[in-house]
């Protein structure tokens, strides 16, 4: 099933859904300086494959509990089939090849006895696995030896008592949350339990565990799969963006559950910062590498032996507590230079103390550019937060607005988009400034900031708008208003996210920080 | 229970056939989980003829949980850690390795192995492991004079450490 209506139909509702194919609007627009752009838009649009695809949006499949059994069952059917080997052992190898079903069929052409063995499945043939009761048997693990004493063998041959296999599984299973590389508990041996001998085994309960775990490595085996990392979802995400796409697109997909997160990093959606600038500031926001940027923007260093000062009063006379240097806390050049202009430093082009100055001035730029930046980025998160509890407030008011005004439940879904819209927009706004703080100044960072100056005040003009008391809301006048922002600031949203997921898929973005691993330039290659 | 049992026959088997350079004494009757051993360092190690004392735990859940063992004299090696209540690297004894049909004896003669060929690749002691990719020599040196200070004459159990020991291998106890 693809879920992009579904996707689409999170970010907007249907009434401000701007068409995806937007270009017309965007060039049209003359105030945001799309004109100086050059053309090869259109080519995006088809490397990206789809006509109707929007360069921020990606292709994914959101897949639930059953569908994930079934793609397993159907794979195993077909290696099943074609290696005419059982059900159990077409399972244990497709997992040691995780789920990679073409190279498993080659390696095991090129030479069976090999990945057979490495998958940990023995060559023996045997019939249904069964107890049976050895006469004069010695279990090897508990050392019991009574007779009648029930016990079990994998191909390998390795028998044990039944305790001491249902232990022994059950403390794999529930203790060390292991499923697929359960190993016969035989010293030295790597054969694998099939899930038919250990449906024998155990009891019903870890059976169910035994399988949620074999589920589990499925979708963590597979690169294209992802499980929604919303509580209680245990929906997966299937997208074939891969690890060294990210610098070029955020992969933000929608779980049917309506969470929002990123393909690439399971972080929350943070369209349109990429994901390797995302891990940088916020490593930058929880480090105290700020805590050292006050320091340098705060105080000073000896000019003599280095240690740090803070001025916290007093004349500008300094005389170093360590070294007993002298020097002017103004120009940092030697007190002794200053002659009889006590208490005045007018030296300021005196060269000893210029390059104190000049490290002194750059960080104190730094800290406050960095500051400047991440203001808005917290605020835009708090607003963000506070939004989480806005949507049960506006269930409320629109109940409430229903009471008083005699609108119908249906006429009063437009205060649900807009806070839909504000939420969404928020988050975008959120993350712009931490791509903002990583861009370097030209022409088309000018254009990303008029765009984000754009969607900043509309969604500052909505948010008032939606703070209104209800019977104010019940004019008629402000609900087309609140409609049209809440329009507008959709499309603002997908103006900057088109204008941003543009130029990163074309590497045109000048970040001031180094990507590890850059794409070379010529083009999303990668994507087609 | 099963585990004494289990154990029981382990220390049958290895009084019966005793394994080469490896004494083992129980230091109370009444407890058959807590084991004494005097590994003598064999003549091809480095650390011939020094004489170590390690403490064997069996944890309740034996053998499906991996014994505790600790080096009760200090030795120089890159995987066990350099104190006096020396836990050792084996991936034999990791939980996840561990298979429950793998005898004490077989633990014990990995352990003697190590003193022969230590694994500097996957060490505790990061520095000594580099000392002994790199400078062989010193590495010698030091872990002979840890030999001569530590592991001559008779072996010492301290009581001190293998109540520490029987408490963490003792885990999940009531």
């Amino acid at each position: 099933m693809d879920t992009d209506d579904e996707f689409m139909s999170t970010v907007s509702s249907e009434e401000d859904m701007l068409p995806d194919d937007s270009d017309n609007d965007i060039s049209g627009d003359d105030d945001f300086g799309f004109d100086d752009e050059p053309d090869p838009d259109l080519d995006i649009q088809h490397d990206i494959g789809q006509t109707k695809r929007a360069p921020y949006d990606v292709k994914f499949t959101v897949h639930q509990p059953q569908d994930i059994q079934q793609q397993q069952d159907v794979l195993v059917d077909e290696v099943n089939m074609i290696l005419n080997i059982s059900k159990e052992e077409a399972a244990i190898l497709l997992r040691h090849f995780r789920w990679n079903k073409e190279r498993l069929l080659e390696d095991y052409m090129d030479n069976h006895d090999k990945v057979l063995e490495a998958a940990g499945l023995s060559q023996a043939t045997a019939g249904p696995p069964k107890l049976e009761v050895i006469p004069g048997f010695c279990c090897d693990i508990c050392c019991e030896e009574e007779e009648g004493l029930q016990s079990f063998a994998l191909k390998c041959g390795h028998r044990f008592c039944v305790d001491c296999y249902r232990h022994y599984l059950g403390q794999k299973i529930r203790e060390e949350g292991e499923a697929a590389r359960i190993q016969c508990p035989a010293e030295g041996c790597n054969i694998i339990i099939d899930a038919r001998s250990l449906d024998l085994l155990v009891t019903a309960e870890l059976t169910e565990r035994y399988h949620k775990l074999l589920n589990r490595t499925y979708v963590e085996d597979k690169e294209t799969l992802k499980w929604c990392p919303a509580p209680d979802c245990q929906n997966a995400i299937e997208c074939g963006i891969k690890k060294k796409d990210l610098t070029r697109i955020v992969p933000t997909v929608s779980c049917l559950c309506s969470h929002r997160f990123c393909f690439g990093c399971i972080l929350n959606d943070h369209q349109p910062a990429p994901c390797e600038l995302v891990k940088k500031w916020l490593k930058k926001c929880a480090d105290d590498s700020e805590t050292a940027n006050w320091i340098s923007a705060n105080t000073k260093e000896c000019p003599k032996c280095n240690s740090t000062i803070e001025k916290n009063g007093g004349c500008n006379h300094m005389t170093c507590r360590k070294c007993k240097h002298e020097f002017c806390w103004m120009c940092m050049g030697l007190w002794s230079e200053h002659g009889t202009s006590w208490y005045n430093c007018n030296r300021f082009e005196e060269k000893s103390g210029l390059d104190a100055r000049d490290a002194q001035a750059k960080s104190r730029v730094s800290l406050e550019r960095y500051l400047h930046y991440y203001n808005r980025y917290a605020n835009h998160e708090q607003s963000a937060r506070l939004d989480k509890d806005l949507y049960a407030k506006t269930e409320k008011k629109m109940v409430q607005l229903q009471k008083e005004s005699g609108m119908s439940w249906i006429e009063v879904q437009y205060l649900s988009s807009a806070s839909m819209a504000l939420q969404t927009c928020r988050q975008t706004l959120m993350w712009t400034y931490a791509f903002a703080f990583y861009l370097a100044r030209n022409n088309l960072t000018t254009i990303f900031e008029d765009n984000q100056k754009d969607l900043e005040l509309a969604v500052e003009s909505l948010s008032e708008m939606f703070e209104k008391p209800v019977n104010e809301l019940a004019d008629s006048r402000l609900k087309v208003d609140i409609m049209d922002k809440t329009s507008y600031c959709n499309k603002r949203r997908i103006i900057l996210l088109d204008d941003t997921a543009r130029n990163l898929a074309e590497g045109k973005w000048i970040f001031n920080v180094e990507f590890s691993n850059p794409t070379p330039i010529g083009g999303p290659s990668s994507r087609k | 229970m099963s585990s004494s049992k289990r154990i029981t026959k382990e220390l049958t088997d290895c009084t019966n056939h005793p394994p080469p350079n490896i004494s083992i004494s129980l230091p109370s009757d009444s407890n058959i989980s807590l084991w004494h051993i005097t590994l003598s360092a064999p003549a091809e190690s480095i650390y011939h003829p020094g004489k170590f004392g390690l403490i064997v735990q069996f944890p309740v859940e034996y053998p499906f949980k991996p014994p505790q063992i600790t080096f009760a004299t200090r030795i120089y090696h890159p995987n066990i850690t350099n104190e006096s209540n020396g836990s050792i690297c084996l991936s034999l004894l990791k939980t996840d390795n561990w298979k429950p049909s793998t005898k004490i004896v077989t633990v014990l003669e990995a352990i003697r192995q190590l003193l022969v060929e230590p694994q500097p690749d996957d060490p505790l002691e990061t520095r000594i492991a580099e000392q002994y990719k790199n400078e062989r020599k010193e590495f010698e040196k030091e872990a002979k004079a840890y030999v001569n200070k530590y592991a001559k004459g008779s072996v010492k159990f301290n009581t001190a450490d293998a109540a520490g020991s029987s408490t963490t291998g003792g885990e999940g106890a009531p």
